[in-house]
């Protein structure tokens, strides 16, 4: 068992709860996800629990932990707490020089952060109150396409046809998939579009400029998603290590930032 | 977070006695017929209306009620319905709601129904829909519309559109005499608007108070306040009563007393409030140390172009100058000034749904506003009423990552400076 000391980050995401674990040289040590569910402190903790085993070392040896994520008034055992807006662009900050634009797709919300050249926050966008635009748009359109979620990209890479859907409301895509279906229109080409779908919403947000960089779940697990914004954006995006701990990874800063602070 | 402290203000009994008064005033023309009833809309020609002895009442008001105490939700759908599409105002649609399932939450205030109009006035200097309200209630109870249609996305206020509206407003007049069965005393309409006049200035000095570190003095308080100003303006109770207000506003600043307790951050507030949340906004914004202290909506009920010497010229340039009448140009320009003037960290565009009108953040206006003056911007998507636009978490998230941010930004500046 090491006795490094850690500094831990929780991210309480609408699906996903990450927990990361770093040391005092801001090092990346080790990282867990779990599904959020109904119960927003059970899956922190044993989110942490995990992210504490993986890193071999016990409790007592992390110094702080903050919390972000739309669960993070709820996890009493977080010190102190910041928006996912602030670790999103403290994770990636801390990675890459400014001026930067992130973009984080996450479950249920899609947020484009504007950073200066010091890396300091700008302005920032989220989604309206409607699920295009976001995770669980994919999540619908892979139920209706009849494959897991995690297929979907693979499946959309098989594409042979560029085919339009609609971006203004997830119900109303879907029912515009249906209409495709009943053409004849095949799901390889169906998903590519839900993916095109989902960017258009995403960049109709806010304009890209400077360095353009992904973050969340939907870009780390779906390829064709980065490949689409790179496309319809006419823009290299710049995916960091682990996209989907990266709001984890900024609280897990702040943490660290407020305790050298206190030390001073 | 902290629980912060939001120091009540002393008046507000007062105020509810006030406002108690007027819907007592209009319920005793109701049920007796002491008195017409006219409705107004309001920044309509109210003074007209008060002049000639109607009972006048203010539907947008109502509209405010019931979306403050969330009746508004459960009434709408009666009016989408029959057809009031979901896309208009929800002032409207909550009223025609309300007003269909025989409901309001002014009878808590001794309203038991809303009065039955004997004529209704409206003005389009705010918007269209104002009027279509007015014409369902006019064919409901088969009573009169009447009204200004004014010019919108005013520049400059031009005095050939000033004419214009002077001139339908001495038109309106006819109709009115014959309804309220008199003729209009032109030295009581002057001291109509005088009276107007002084409720405008007096709540405006009330609102100038919040430029004053710390504010004695937040948005949230001021569309409690204002109350009076919509509804009683041109009494002598209005003025009466913006004079305490004034008073105890002055006693906190000679005092230092903040509206928040410990006031490190400033905002501005554009667009209508979100009735519903008014308290969760209020208090989520107070424990992040952060006062509210300027609007574009509070400010809508100050009329610095009325003049009793020249009362319906100067009522129709008052009601041209309006910031919710005014091009984008000019708002901006108006934006720029209260910035400068309040102090402010930050802007909040408030893009309310179902009230284009006065939601500012669809042209362009916050970035290049942002980019212009360094002041940082958020939109915030929501509703007056349709509390179905708002999502608790995502505007909870927004307000807290904007904080956040001016709070870096300011922390950067002092470290620089220092």
């Amino acid at each position: 068992m090491t006795m490094d000391r850690f500094y831990g980050g929780i991210d309480s995401g609408s699906w996903n709860t990450k927990v990361v674990l770093i040391d005092g040289e801001a090092r990346l040590r080790s990282s867990a996800i779990v599904r959020t569910g109904a119960d927003i402190e059970t899956s922190a903790a044993e989110c942490f629990d995990k992210a504490i085993e993986r890193a071999e070392t016990d409790r007592s040896n992390v110094i702080s932990v903050w919390s972000t994520g739309f669960g993070r008034h709820s996890i009493d055992f977080a010190e102190d707490r910041r928006t996912e807006l602030d670790c999103h662009a403290r994770g990636v900050a801390h990675y890459m020089d400014g001026p930067l634009t992130i973009v984080d797709i996450g479950g249920q919300d899609a947020k484009v952060i504007h950073l200066d050249g010091e890396g300091r926050r700008l302005s920032h966008k989220m989604n309206r109150k409607c699920a295009a635009g976001t995770g669980s748009f994919l999540e619908e359109i892979a139920l209706r396409l009849g494959v897991d979620i995690e297929n979907l990209s693979d499946l959309a890479a098989r594409h042979e046809e560029e085919l339009e859907l609609g971006s203004f409301c997830t119900v109303f895509t879907s029912t515009e998939v249906l209409a495709l279906i009943r053409q004849g229109k095949k799901p390889p080409d169906l998903a590519r579009a839900a993916y095109r779908s989902l960017i258009k919403r995403v960049t109709e947000m806010a304009v890209l400029e400077g360095l353009v960089v992904a973050t969340g779940g939907v870009i780390a697990h779906h390829p064709v998603a980065l490949e689409m914004m790179e496309s319809m954006a006419d823009c290299r995006v710049v995916v960091p290590e682990h996209p989907q701990e990266m709001g984890a990874f900024g609280a897990a800063l702040a943490a660290r930032n407020a305790c050298s602070r206190v030390s001073k | 977070m902290t629980k912060a402290r939001q120091r009540r203000l002393r008046c507000t009994a007062r105020l509810k006695e006030v406002m108690g008064g007027h819907f007592s005033a209009l319920a005793k023309a109701s049920k007796t017929g002491s008195a017409p009833i006219a409705w107004c809309t309001s920044v309509g020609p109210a003074e007209i209306l008060r002049a000639l002895g109607f009972e006048v009442y203010f539907p947008e008001n109502h509209g405010a009620a019931l979306g403050a105490s969330r009746m508004a939700n459960r009434v709408m759908p009666r009016a989408h319905a029959m057809g009031y599409s979901q896309e208009i105002c929800s002032y409207l649609t909550s009223d025609i709601g309300a007003h269909l399932a025989g409901v309001t939450p002014l009878a808590k205030a001794g309203l038991e129904s809303i009065p039955k109009a004997d004529v209704l006035v409206f003005s389009t200097n705010q918007c269209r829909d104002v009027r279509e309200w007015f014409e369902y209630y006019g064919r409901e109870w088969s009573v009169p519309v009447l009204g200004i249609t004014a010019p919108r996305s005013v520049d400059q206020v031009e005095q050939a559109i000033v004419d214009d509206v002077t001139f339908q407003m001495e038109a309106l007049i006819p109709p009115l005499e014959s309804i309220a069965g008199t003729s209009m005393d032109s030295a009581r309409l002057s001291e109509v608007v005088k009276l107007s006049r002084e409720c405008s200035d007096l709540w405006k000095r009330c609102l100038q108070t919040a430029q004053t570190i710390p504010s004695p003095l937040t948005f949230f308080d001021g569309t409690i306040q204002m109350g009076p100003a919509v509804v009683l303006r041109g009494s002598a109770e209005a003025t009466a009563y913006y004079r305490v207000l004034l008073e105890e506003l002055q006693e906190r600043v000679a005092g230092g007393v903040a509206a928040v307790e410990g006031e490190k951050y400033r905002l501005f507030w554009d667009g209508m409030p979100i009735w519903g949340k008014l308290s969760d906004n209020s208090t989520l914004l107070a424990e992040m140390k952060t006062c509210v202290v300027a609007s574009t909506y509070c400010n809508s009920w100050i009329f610095d172009a009325l003049d009793a010497s020249d009362p319906l010229p100067s009522m129709a340039r008052a009601s041209l100058e309006l910031f919710i009448a005014r091009s984008e140009g000019a708002k901006q320009w108006v934006l720029e000034e209260m910035i400068e003037a309040f102090q402010v960290d930050g802007l909040v565009f408030h893009d309310s749904r179902t009230c284009p009108n006065n939601s500012n953040a669809r042209y362009g206006m916050p970035a290049r506003l942002q980019k212009k003056t360094g002041v940082p911007v958020l939109v915030i998507d929501g509703d007056l009423n349709d509390l179905r636009c708002y999502s608790d978490e995502q505007a909870r998230t927004n307000f807290e990552g904007f904080i956040e941010q001016i709070a870096d930004s300011k922390a950067f500046r002092s470290r620089v400076e220092s």
